[in-house]
């Protein structure tokens, strides 16, 4: 290895992998993480640690890696992430720390994302887990939705000796790492099980099946049930859909339904007792990570899968590892080509779609070139499913239940980015609640923010 | 785990039970639903909340035995558990938002279809305990499908049909609800919960009447808090979440015919795990129904 190429990672064939939901990435082994790790020069002043929403001491860690100290590296990242094992899987590395790191300007970045899977995933194997505070405080604080955010905040506040519940709506903990991202990019029981019991050991308790805002509000939490303050981070919420005649037909989905089916109550396995659609041929609208899990799902369930999106490869929102693994395992992109109608047989399921040609006219306000339907390219594409994956937008479940927490023109709640302050006293936000849909990473910086944010709050009141 | 505390038959196939799920208890409204689920494996199942006593920390769901899940929860006993019991989700009825004034000015009726008998008893009892008369017709197919007769008789002016007259009046909800307009009973409100094409007949009966209706829908869910739009219904036109935006819609307004259609999209993948469930080691398919 010359220094310039970064140690390639095994993964299942595509051919193999398209028809099963084991994990696509395999991973380092010892060795291969080793010889990956004398790649970091190690830098004094280290951009890949800015680069990084919680932080984490990158070069510290993989200096641990080299000497062949899997402990020590753990204890150092979960100093600053609570979900190692999953970040290593699903952060977009590209962007963030391995997007600054010096390395990459002549060559490969060196590869952080997958060391920092493999020491969580070897930590595990070695029954090591983070460490906790020694003294506890006694003051309680509510963390609402087991997120990413709300699973980050609560371990930092449980580290600082705050005696903190996570109450979450589903019957499992996890928000979208459980329902949304598929078993094949983050299985369920061996990897996100595990972090969120490495969570609870640090103290932190569980509360599952209760809707915030339903069950009880947050003015009763704080009033009745003594809680000092609040964290939320419900998550993103109600799916789009286009609003094109055919919606309603059956056959279409939302990503959403079509994931939590799947993920969530295991729909992709025979055994399961909760149906999932298996189509033959499906349309999968949309070009976000969402978009590129529901359509990946969709080939392993057994159909032919096309993904279509109104701009070009260049704007789709997916991670480029995400669509190149989608291409190599044979999902047909379809792009410039927006849907305009969606039909139905007699009975009323889905038959095909009909979509239209697009063109990149000037950039738009948010800096991509917006897309102009091509008059008279209309064509039909058969098929018996339609997922829309067009994004989300927000719960009205908390904010229309608590006084005083002020929301934004797109619905979300306002909150102070450096320390997750609402406009309600002792109540933080955090996450896609806060951002509208964004990554695990980002929800994490942001709970991290936060847990600082509550401590400061609750250390001056 | 939640508890069951009581369990029984009240017809062939339909179940009550009560059921310890204390921050439900303390929180729902008439017209609200919950999720439960049966044990760890199993499906999240939508039901209506038939009664609820905040004290006790307890709810009561009514169920009717119709697939391999509801098939499996009408066989647990009192002493037995629940995986998963969450909620209450939905929108309270319309009615605990109005003025006891108002709603004392008005002549309200409910018709209550088979097993959707039970979600209108909280909205009966609620109105009695605020000193609000009200009328229920109960709809079933025959007398031994009747339910909640008595808890019914304390709370509002009672009126049974039965599709074979076997019991009370003779016919469906809608000639019932004809025949007590034409007796001159000129109601100014109804409620009709109970199986969508009961909903439909009676929103058509009603618009021809000119009285404002409200139906509970239950279509297909499965987080119930808004995150999957399984549970899509057009309304006037607008595509709204039965979960967060009802259960309760203007009737008047409501595509049956889409949401009965949307109701059939898992219909042979439940028959078959019902199958399964019930005829166990002789399930070995080859009907051609299964595979």
């Amino acid at each position: 290895m010359d220094g310039f190429v970064r140690v390639p990672v095994r993964e299942q064939d595509p051919k193999v992998r398209a028809t099963n939901f084991g994990e696509v990435c395999l991973g380092y082994n010892k060795e291969e993480a080793e010889s990956e790790a004398q790649r970091c020069l190690n830098c004094k002043n280290p951009k890949c640690v800015q680069g990084c929403p919680v932080s984490i001491n990158i070069p510290a860690f993989i200096q641990q890696v080299k000497e062949g100290n899997v402990e020590g590296a753990y204890q150092i990242i979960s100093q600053s992430s609570a979900l190692p094992a999953v970040c290593g899987r699903v952060c977009p590395q590209e962007s963030q720390c391995e997007g600054q790191c010096v390395r990459g300007i002549k060559g490969d970045a060196v590869s952080i994302g997958k060391l920092e899977r493999y020491v969580a995933d070897t930590a595990r194997e070695m029954g090591i887990k983070p460490e906790g505070s020694k003294e506890k405080n006694g003051k309680k604080v509510a963390v609402i939705g087991s997120g990413p955010s709300g699973l980050t905040c609560a371990g930092d506040l449980a580290k600082m000796g705050y005696d903190v519940t996570i109450f979450e709506a589903l019957h499992e903990a996890g928000g979208v790492l459980v329902y949304g991202i598929p078993e094949f990019r983050l299985p369920k029981d061996a990897v996100v099980k595990k972090e969120i019991e490495n969570v609870k050991s640090l103290g932190v308790k569980l509360e599952t099946d209760v809707v915030i805002g339903k069950s009880v509000k947050i003015d009763e939490l704080m009033e009745k049930e003594g809680f000092e303050a609040v964290f939320i981070g419900s998550g993103a919420g109600l799916p789009r859909f286009m609003n094109i005649p055919g919606e309603q037909a059956m056959g279409v989905f939302s990503a959403n339904e079509f994931l939590t089916r799947s993920n969530l109550m295991k729909a992709f396995s025979e055994d399961s007792r909760t149906p999932i659609m298996r189509p033959k041929k499906c349309v999968v609208v949309g070009g976000g990570n969402v978009a590129m899990d529901a359509a990946r799902t969709a080939l392993r369930l057994g159909a032919e899968v096309h993904v279509v999106y109104r701009r070009g490869e260049e704007e789709l929102p997916a991670r480029k590892e995400e669509v190149g693994h989608a291409k190599e395992e044979g999902i047909i992109f379809d792009l410039l080509t927006n849907p305009v109608e969606i039909h139905a047989d007699e009975n009323g399921w889905v038959t095909g779609i009909t979509c239209i040609r697009m063109e990149l006219g000037e950039p738009d306000e948010s800096g991509r070139r917006s897309p102009v339907e091509v008059p008279g390219s209309e064509f039909e594409i058969e098929c018996d499913a339609v997922i829309m994956s067009l994004g989300t937008s927000p719960n009205p479940l908390i904010s229309s239940t608590t006084e005083g927490l002020e929301i934004n023109r797109r619905k979300c709640i306002v909150a102070q980015e450096e320390n997750g302050q609402t406009s309600k006293p002792g109540v933080f936000a955090g996450g896609d609640a806060v951002t509208g849909a964004a990554t695990v990473i980002l929800a994490m910086g942001a709970g991290k923010a936060a847990a600082k944010g509550i401590d400061e709050y609750l250390s001056n009141k | 785990m939640f508890k069951i505390l009581e369990a029984n038959e009240l017809a062939t196939n339909i179940f009550q039970m009560v059921v310890e799920a204390p921050r439900v208890a303390q929180a729902c409204l008439p017209g609200q639903f919950l999720i439960i689920r049966v044990d760890n494996e199993g499906e999240r199942i939508p039901l209506t909340i038939c009664d609820y006593d905040r004290e006790k920390g307890t709810v009561e769901i009514v169920v009717q035995a119709i697939g391999a899940e509801t098939f499996a929860l009408s066989k647990l006993k009192a002493g037995d558990s629940l995986a998963d019991v969450v909620g209450p989700l939905g929108r309270p009825s319309d009615l605990c938002e109005e003025s006891i004034e108002e709603l004392k000015k008005k002549k309200i009726v409910f018709i209550a279809g088979g097993v959707g008998t039970a979600p209108v008893y909280p909205q009966a009892k609620w109105l009695k305990e605020h000193g609000v008369d009200c009328d229920v017709i109960i709809g079933a197919k025959t007398k031994d499908l009747v339910i909640l007769e008595d808890r019914f008789k304390a709370v509002c002016n009672l009126h049974i049909t039965t599709d074979d007259g076997s019991y009370g009046r003779s016919g469906m909800v809608t000639k019932a609800l004809q025949d007590l307009w034409d007796e001159g009973n000129k109601y100014d409100h109804c409620v009709a919960i109970g199986p969508m094409i009961m909903m439909k007949f009676v929103c058509k009966l009603t618009q021809e009447l000119g009285i404002p209706t409200v139906v509970s829908m239950n279509p297909i869910m499965v987080d119930g808090t808004g995150m999957c739009g399984a549970c899509r219904l057009t309304v006037g036109g607008e595509v709204k979440f039965a979960c967060v935006d009802g259960p309760e819609f203007d009737g008047h307004k409501v595509d049956f015919d889409q949401a009965m259609n949307r109701m059939r999209l898992y219909k042979t993948e439940e028959g078959r795990l019902l199958l399964k469930a019930q005829e166990g080691d002789t399930h070995h398919g080859g009907c051609g129904n299964c595979n």
